[in-house]
């Protein structure tokens, strides 16, 4: 039988020469996607703005949408958005905070406003869906979700430093903030909606692509320990070349999986799905052009003064400790 | 002895996977099957827990008025206060102040003051808490000033103590007027310091649910006030009865809504209205009976949450400890009354801050498209790893379908919930779980074309790839860790899947991969990789 093999044996792409286009590639991704976050605005969900979601569908499976978008804003709900969706006549109906003199009034006229919708077309629809976040609520989610994200950078970023040594956990981060500022630019300007689900799907795509940069890592270690003399650049694309097949084989598989939840996993997780695809593509890029070629500008060198002898066939990971290669940042370099 | 364990814990997966695909009645029944002698859990009969956006249901989170129940306070303050000026016989010029946070007297006397300041400081009792922290505070701090100004201010560690305990009561109270709706297995937990999360599923319309929870049903028995009654004693109340306009009412509580023991809809027996029937515990019985015979001929007023429901005059003595409240109730109305009487009061008004409802319906599709999503993603995923891999491909194959077992056997061990993005962390575990193998595959691979010999290739595949799997596992771990922490309701869902797809990956790619290979290798006696 004959297999199938995507990436071939023994490729020698120098990727680390590609870093002159893709450094400022990114860089300029990266400034559009910062300008979108600011200047587009992100399609908030009620999850971080606050306010009422409801999702109806028709009893008898036709939607008459300019019926609904007439009678929804005359129910003084504030700005109202009504969208049409699915087959079966799905209508959305989305309104902001309402006002009030103090917090509990608030929380109040957003039960009424729901109240009015309700009564207004229960005949004709059935509610399927109900989401009401006070202006409480909504603050706190923005601020969980935030340091969230933080968080999980700073602690990956602990363990990379611990596991690794610091140019490969600085390495590390810089990719994968690249990774989390261009997933933010990709919900600005597709407008997929912005929830509490997307923050679980940055957090995925953090994982992901930090998963990928550490594969690559830790075959550099592991060259570094056996290649005492080759230059840096060659040693980096050697790793990544010894690597690709599985790079790209696991990006594949998780890609598959995210496209059957695109196409069949419903529309309350396709902008979830669509976001993760995402960050499986910008992160296996990450890895593989920017977190590496990063190295070298950290300062990165191969053959450290004493050989340690982690000898090539012990397992690497019952000696971490002792057999951390030496790698030195540039102030403790010594002139040449 | 390694093969013996990997295949236990496979097959206990399977065991503990399998009550979720049996209907609920086929699991109570293995559960009473147990025999007694035996402990519960020996034999798998729980079943995953779907979460309320998947079986369909309203998750309300309440938050306590802290305003109201600081107004509380300050209120029973002032009447302690009065209470000791009583008993202690001093008579104020300037009578009580009270301010937001508490209260003020002027006692101009020094021996008034002297035997006042000891009583006082009765009230500032230290907040009892289990902690050493809370147990050094006191609720009440008493101030003085050199010209005779006491001040009575409630601490914040009071104010907390006490929104503590309205909570608790408040969770009690829920409890029972949730349970009268009659739904299946409803949740109330306390969230944070100042919430209750309140989940019930399969409900349709969640109004019922939301005006039980959101009414405080502090019910009163007090008099219409007479128009000669001093102006200090009575308060103006909207009524319910004459189009909303307000009445007189004496502040004067007469009997409160503790003191029913019994409260039943029913219809009033001459007009055929809705009503609600009501009884009164003993105290209740005896307060109701004197002041109704002292007061033959007056109207009293039906207060419930500073709302005038009724206010009937006495015909008569009413001695035998019932009585019935009529309002103009509907049907439904009077039901709801009965309940929130009998549950009882809350201790302070509850706001809804979150509500998220699920139609069934909604819930349904989700699951039918979670499912289908899970059958596709297998199809393409294993598809994908036996061309690729071959025969290691189905190896990877095995393990994966016992990785996805695992995770459902661990969720039922577990009793953590199913959300559907906790289904879509199933499916993207689908595709990361193979990683593991991919890494392996590939290192034996790259170790064979290296020169060496099959077997050597193998067992050097499988550790050098070890440090790796853990060390990029352990990344994406910490990232689901954190998640789980910070998320509520569906998106903990999610973590929790993936961090167990995370821990069962490490299994049954590795050990589960390892075993079969080896086994392989033993039989099949292969001279080269068959990928």
């Amino acid at each position: 039988m004959k297999l199938l093999r995507i990436i071939p044996d023994d490729t020698k792409f120098p990727f680390m020469s590609f870093r002159r286009v893709s450094f400022p590639f990114s860089a300029l991704l990266s400034v559009v996607a910062v300008l979108c976050f600011f200047f587009v605005n992100m399609n908030f969900g009620i999850d971080f703005t606050g306010g009422t979601l409801i999702e109806m569908q028709a009893k008898n499976g036709k939607s008459d949408i300019a019926q609904v978008r007439e009678a929804a804003h005359g129910l003084s709900v504030g700005e109202v958005e009504v969208q049409e969706f699915g087959e079966k006549g799905d209508v959305s109906i989305r309104f902001g905070l309402q006002p009030g003199a103090t917090q509990q009034d608030r929380e109040k006229a957003q039960q009424a406003a729901q109240e009015r919708v309700r009564t207004t077309f229960e005949k004709d629809y059935d509610f399927r869906r109900v989401e009401v976040v006070g202006p409480r609520v909504s603050g706190e989610l923005v601020q969980s979700g935030t340091l969230g994200v933080v968080l999980s950078i700073v602690g990956v970023l602990i363990y990379l430093w611990f596991r690794f040594e610091w140019e490969f956990a600085v390495g590390a981060v810089i990719a994968t903030l690249h990774d989390l500022v261009l997933t933010i630019g990709f919900f600005a300007i597709t407008q997929l909606e912005f929830n509490m689900t997307s923050i679980a799907a940055i957090l995925t795509i953090v994982g992901y692509s930090l998963n990928d940069t550490v594969v690559v890592f830790d075959r550099i270690r592991e060259l570094l320990r056996r290649y005492k003399k080759m230059p840096v650049e060659q040693l980096l694309d050697l790793a990544i070349n010894t690597t690709l097949s599985r790079t790209i084989m696991t990006s594949v598989t998780t890609t598959l999986a995210l496209l059957a939840l695109v196409l069949f996993g419903g529309q309350v997780i396709a902008s979830f799905s669509w976001a993760m695809i995402f960050g499986v593509v910008i992160g296996t890029y990450s890895s593989i052009f920017i977190a590496a070629p990063v190295l070298i500008y950290l300062g990165l060198k191969v053959g450290a003064e004493s050989a340690i002898a982690a000898g090539h066939d012990a397992a690497p990971a019952a000696k971490t400790s002792a057999a951390k290669p030496r790698v030195r940042g540039p102030a403790e370099r010594p002139a040449q | 002895m390694k093969t013996f364990g990997v295949l236990l814990i496979a097959v206990l997966g399977i065991l503990f996977a399998l009550p979720s695909l049996l209907s609920l009645d086929t699991r109570k029944s293995i559960e009473q099957s147990i025999p007694g002698f035996l402990p519960r859990w020996i034999i798998p009969h729980q079943a995953i827990v779907l979460g309320l956006d998947l079986q369909g249901g309203s998750h309300v989170l309440l938050e306590v008025d802290t305003q109201s129940v600081l107004r509380g306070q300050v209120n029973t303050l002032r009447d302690d206060v009065r209470r000791l000026l009583r008993e202690e016989r001093i008579a104020l010029a300037g009578g009580i102040g009270v301010q937001p946070r508490g209260v003020t007297v002027r006692v101009a006397d020094q021996a008034e003051r002297t035997r006042l300041l000891p009583r006082l400081r009765e009230l500032a009792a230290p907040v009892g808490g289990l902690f050493g922290q809370t147990g050094s505070q006191n609720a009440v701090e008493i101030n003085e000033q050199p010209d005779g100004l006491i001040s009575l201010a409630v601490t914040d560690a009071g104010v907390n103590e006490r929104v503590r305990k309205a909570i608790d009561q408040a969770i009690e109270v829920l409890r029972r007027r949730v349970d009268a709706l009659g739904t299946t297995e409803p949740n109330i937990q306390r969230q944070g310091v100042d919430r209750i999360l309140v989940q019930v599923p399969g409900l349709q319309d969640p109004r019922r649910l939301k005006e039980i929870l959101g009414t405080t049903a502090q019910l009163e028995f007090r008099l219409v006030a007479d128009p000669g009654a001093p102006p200090g004693d009575v308060e103006q109340l909207p009524s319910q009865e004459d189009g909303g306009a307000s009445m007189p009412v004496e502040k004067r509580v007469l009997v409160q809504g503790e003191d029913l023991i019994d409260a039943q809809p029913g219809f009033d027996q001459r007009t055929g209205e809705p009503i609600v029937n009501f009884k009164f515990n003993i105290r209740g019985a005896q307060r109701f009976g004197q002041v109704t015979t002292e007061n033959v001929g007056r109207p009293f007023a039906i207060v419930l949450d500073k709302k005038v429901i009724s206010a009937p005059r006495i015909l008569q003595p009413i001695t035998g400890g019932q009585g019935q409240i009529s309002g103009r109730f509907t049907v439904e109305a009077a039901n709801n009354l009965a309940i929130l009487l009998r549950a009882g009061a809350l201790p302070a008004p509850l706001t809804i801050v979150e509500e998220r409802t699920v139609g069934p319906g909604l819930g349904q599709d989700s699951i039918d498209a979670g499912k289908k999503a899970s059958y596709v993603a297998t199809v393409l995923v294993v598809g994908f790893m036996f061309v690729t891999y071959g025969l290691f491909g189905l190896f990877a194959n095995i393990a994966l379908a016992v990785h996805v077992i695992l995770i459902f056997a661990l969720m039922a061990m577990v009793g953590s919930t199913l959300t559907l993005p906790g289904i879509a962390g199933i499916v993207l575990t689908i595709g990361t779980a193979v990683d593991s193998n991919v890494l392996i595959y590939e290192r034996i691979r790259e170790e064979a074309r290296a020169g060496r010999s099959m077997i050597s290739a193998l067992e050097a595949g499988f550790q050098r790839a070890f440090a790796t799997i853990i060390d990029s596992n352990v990344t994406m771990f910490i990232a689901a860790a954190i998640l789980f922490f910070l998320g509520s309701g569906p998106v903990k869902g999610f973590a929790v899947t993936l961090i167990l797809g995370i821990v069962t990956t490490v299994v049954t790619a590795v050990t589960m991969t390892r075993m079969m290979i080896a086994l392989w290798y033993r039989s099949a006696k292969p001279t080269k990789l068959p990928f």
